[in-house]
This record gives C-alpha cells, structure tokens and sequence, in this order.
C-alpha cells in the first residue's frame, strides 16, 4: 500500500476530485496547507508599505491506494491538477505499513 | 434666547461626534494584528470615560472658562459650577451652556484617541492613560482656548479653525510625531509584515467617522443655520473627492486601486475640510478634497521610505491634512459664501493666508514641544513601551487578559 500526498493550487481541487472519482477512488483527506517553492510569495501593498507575502495557500490532498494503483493516480493528478504555470504543486509517493478501519477493525486491502 | 432649532441639532451633532470615537476604534482596530485588536479599540474607547470626568471637571474650565492672558480659562468653571441651561453670552448664544459644554467634551474625547494610531501595538495601558490625561490638559485644553476660547490669544490675532483643523488635528499629528520619536518602531518594524488583520472592520470604521463628521464639522456652526449647511456639504464633498484622488494616486501608481486607501483618502479629504468647512463653497471644498488626496497619499508613502513606525498614519493623514486644511482655508475662504467669514487668497486677500500660517507654526511647535516632554517624563519614569515578550504576546492578552478571536 503506498499513500500518495499531492500538494495542489487551491482552485484544482474540484477538477482533481472529480478525476480521481472518475478513477475508481473512493476516499480521501484534504487539508489547508501553505507554503513556497520555486513560485515564491507574493507582494501585498497597504499604504504604500510592500509586504512580501512568502507562504502562498495550497491544498493537500492525502490518498491511500494499492501499490499497483499508485501510477494511475499519480497520472491522473499530475492531468487533472496541471495548468502548466509555475506553482502547480507536487506529489509525493510514500510506503504504508498498515491501515484499519476503526468502525469494523478491518485491515489494510479491505480498509482502504 | 434658546433656539429649540439650534439645541435640537447641536445635540445630534454631539451624539454623531461621540459616535466617532468608536468609529475610529474600528477603523485603527482593522489596521493592526489580530492579537492587538482589543487593546488598540481600548485605547480610544476609554478616552469616552477618562477625558469626560477631565472635561467636566477641568477641562471645559481651562479651554472656555473667563481668560486670563490669552493664554488659559481659569478655572472658576470647576465642576461646570455655574455652566447651566441659560445660553452662555460669549459662546453658541441660542443653546443651553450645558450643551455647547457637551458637544465640545466629543471634540476634546477624540482628539487623544487620534493619537494612539502613531503608537499603536506597543504600548503600555497604564502610563497610556496617564498621558492620555496629562496631554488634554496641557496641550488640548490650552489651544482650544487660544483659538476657540473668548478672550484666546490666536483667535483675537485673526486665525481661524471652523471645526478643529488646529485644534483637534494638528495637535495630535504632533503629539503622534513626538510619539513615534519617543517610543521608536515596533519590534520587527521593516523584517516582519504587520499586516492589517481585519480591512472590513477598517471600513466600518471609516463610515462611522464619515457619518459621525458631519456633526463634527456642520455641528461646529453651533446653530441649524445657513453656516451648518455650508460645512455639511463642503465636508461631503472634501470626503468624497479625497477618497477618489488617493484611489487613482495608488491606481497609477501601484497599479491597484484599494480599499485602505479609498478609506485613507476619505479620511484625509475630511480632515483636511475640517477647519475650512464653514467658510468655503461646493467647488473649493472639492479642490481641497483633491488636493488632501494627493498630498496626503505623498505624506503616507514618504513616511515609509524614511522608516518612522507611525503605525497607522496619524502624522500623514491628520497631521499634515490639519494643517494643509488651515492653510487651504486662507485660500479658498469667500464672505460670498460666509459672510461673518473671511476672503482668501482667490478671493483677493492674502492676510488670512499669513494669519493661518503663524497659527500653525505655533501651535505645531507647542504641541510638538509639550507631547515631547510629557512622552519621555513618562517613559523614564513609568516606562511606555511593553516588555519585548509582551509586545510579541499582543496588548489583547497583556494588557487586557482577553483574545478578540477565539
């Protein structure tokens, strides 16, 4: 099992959703994250005083799929959440021991 | 004679003047950090309490009471003993004394509260209000009563201040420069963002003001006369064309127009009115709007390239608007507008203009001089600024043991 981490332009979000839903994937966790990377911050101006804004808002998407799954998600990320100017994110792909679901005690292939 | 006209509107006028006071507290409170919100509104809030038992007792007294010198109203008004219905003979002829008395306890409330802009998010509450009280009796009171108070040395040289240009505005545009000197940057001041946390609030405030002005300025009139209706609609206009020039300054020249300035410019154009509102006509207070908003917005930008922390532009906007507002009155003024007025610059003479100019200068310097003074006694003694922890804490928490959000 491995869990994907997509780090996404906030306004993607229904696109990525909705091609994800279209891919068989059932579930996932989204959180309200900020950071920079190569696109840097951004300037706002109050009064005339420059602040230069370093975190820009992004969106985290968490999903936990069969290894064998892992390069059609990431394909259907990388489609769904590309507009191809700097800032569109990244993914991550990281290894999962284990995974219950806490309403039945289900384990891992069934519980995801 | 008590007019019931004239007592009726200068008693709305006072309450539309009181309201300004929180209104200002909004419109500050947006500008700061979320964990300086509640500490910045107190700052102005408590002014409603601490400068009305000053004024009642002392105050109205030293700025309005039987002139000794030029220089100050003695005190024999204590306690307003002997401040009652019956019309005062020097001052508002046609309204009870006790409400010329309150109106003016609105003008001598705001006045601190303008200042606490300049220090905003670094001070202590307690030597705060010591200042606070020790400023309006030795700075406001006095120049109240040399321009406004019978028998006033200024006021008797000819200078003229139709709703507080002088005696409101530029005397906290020069306590807050001697505040920002005494008191030096907020921690971070030029590293950190010291974002504005809530700009709709600062837009609440910025109405309030604008409504509450027009009791302000139409209010100074002190009748429901043709005088009332001249400063009403010049302060409307000064408003409005203010708010429009700062937006297109910022429009051309950071290439967005925003909502802080279009409120700043508001602010400015009705500062700058203030002491020429009942002297000057529709077109004049127009220019005058236009010209507080471009001056002022330069005001504003300088301030940040010579790196003062006057945090929210109490020099650049009441200070300087005060003072161009005084100065603009000795051009634009026109008996054919006011006829008890006097003629400006356009109008042919340029006496007013000279008697405006040295009106200025001294009361710049005095207050300049005397906030000075007061501010470092008070700091090397009780100690102004909060300790460096505190200051990241936040006044709501220090200060105040409350959290605006929650």
């Amino acid at each position: 099992m491995k869990k994907i981490e997509a780090i996404i332009k906030p306004f993607k979000l229904d696109d990525v959703k909705e091609a994800l839903n279209g891919i068989g994937i059932k579930g996932m966790t989204i959180s309200e994250v900020k950071g920079y990377g190569r696109q840097k911050g951004h300037t706002e101006i109050y009064r005339g005083a420059e602040y230069v804004i370093d975190f820009q808002p992004k969106l985290k998407i968490e999903i936990i799929v069969q290894a064998d799954q892992v390069d059609t998600v990431v394909d259907t990320l990388v489609e769904s959440a590309k507009t191809g100017k700097i800032g569109d994110g990244k993914i991550f792909v990281l290894p999962v021991e284990s995974v219950v679901r806490v309403r039945t005690g289900e384990k891992d292939k069934e519980a995801i | 004679m008590v007019s019931a006209a004239d007592t009726a509107f200068i008693l709305a006028a006072a309450g539309l003047v009181l309201l300004m006071t929180p209104g200002l507290a909004l419109f500050y409170a947006g500008m700061v950090r979320s964990k300086n919100v509640l500490g910045t509104i107190m700052q102005s809030l408590i002014m409603i309490s601490i400068i009305s038992i000053e004024w009642v007792y002392i105050g109205y007294s030293m700025s309005f009471g039987p002139d000794i010198g030029g220089i100050i109203g003695d005190l024999s008004w204590f306690a307003l003993k002997g401040v009652t219905y019956e019309p005062s003979s020097e001052y508002a002829t046609t309204i009870p004394q006790t409400v010329f008395m309150i109106y003016q306890c609105m003008f001598a409330i705001i006045t601190p509260a303008l200042i606490t802009g300049a220090f905003a998010e670094r001070i202590r509450f307690a030597p705060f209000v010591v200042f606070s009280v020790v400023w309006a009796i030795l700075v406001y009171n006095p120049v109240c009563h040399w321009i406004w108070g019978s028998g006033g040395w200024l006021g008797s040289m000819g200078v003229l201040d139709f709703a507080g240009g002088l005696v409101v505005h530029v005397t906290c545009g020069a306590a807050a420069l001697a505040a920002v000197l005494v008191i030096g940057p907020r921690k971070g001041f030029g590293r950190e963002n010291f974002l504005p946390h809530s700009l709709p609030m600062t837009m609440i405030g910025t109405g309030l003001l604008w409504f509450g002005w027009f009791g302000f300025n139409g209010g100074s009139a002190l009748a429901a006369d043709n005088v009332a209706a001249t400063a009403f609609v010049a302060t409307h206009l000064a408003g409005m064309s203010g708010m429009a020039m700062w937006t297109i300054m910022e429009w051309l020249k950071i290439g967005k127009p925003t909502t802080l300035g279009a409120a700043s410019g508001a602010i400015a154009g009705l500062a700058t009115i203030t002491p020429a509102a009942g002297f000057v006509g529709p077109n004049s207070a127009i220019m005058i709007g236009l010209i507080a908003g471009v001056i002022c917005y330069l005001a504003v930008n300088a301030k940040s390239r010579l790196g003062y922390d006057d945090s929210l532009d109490v020099v650049g906007i009441h200070g300087i608007g005060g003072a161009m507002g005084t100065l603009l009155l000795g051009v634009f003024a026109s008996k054919a507008v006011n006829p008890n007025g006097v003629d400006g610059l356009l109008a042919g003479s340029a006496s007013q203009l000279g008697s405006q100019a040295i009106g200025l200068l001294v009361v710049t310097v005095y207050a300049f001089v005397v906030s000075w003074i007061i501010l470092k006694v008070i700091h090397l003694t009780m100690g102004l600024r909060l300790t460096e922890e505190n200051e990241i804490r936040g006044l709501d928490f220090t200060e105040h043991s409350e959290a605006a959000y929650s």
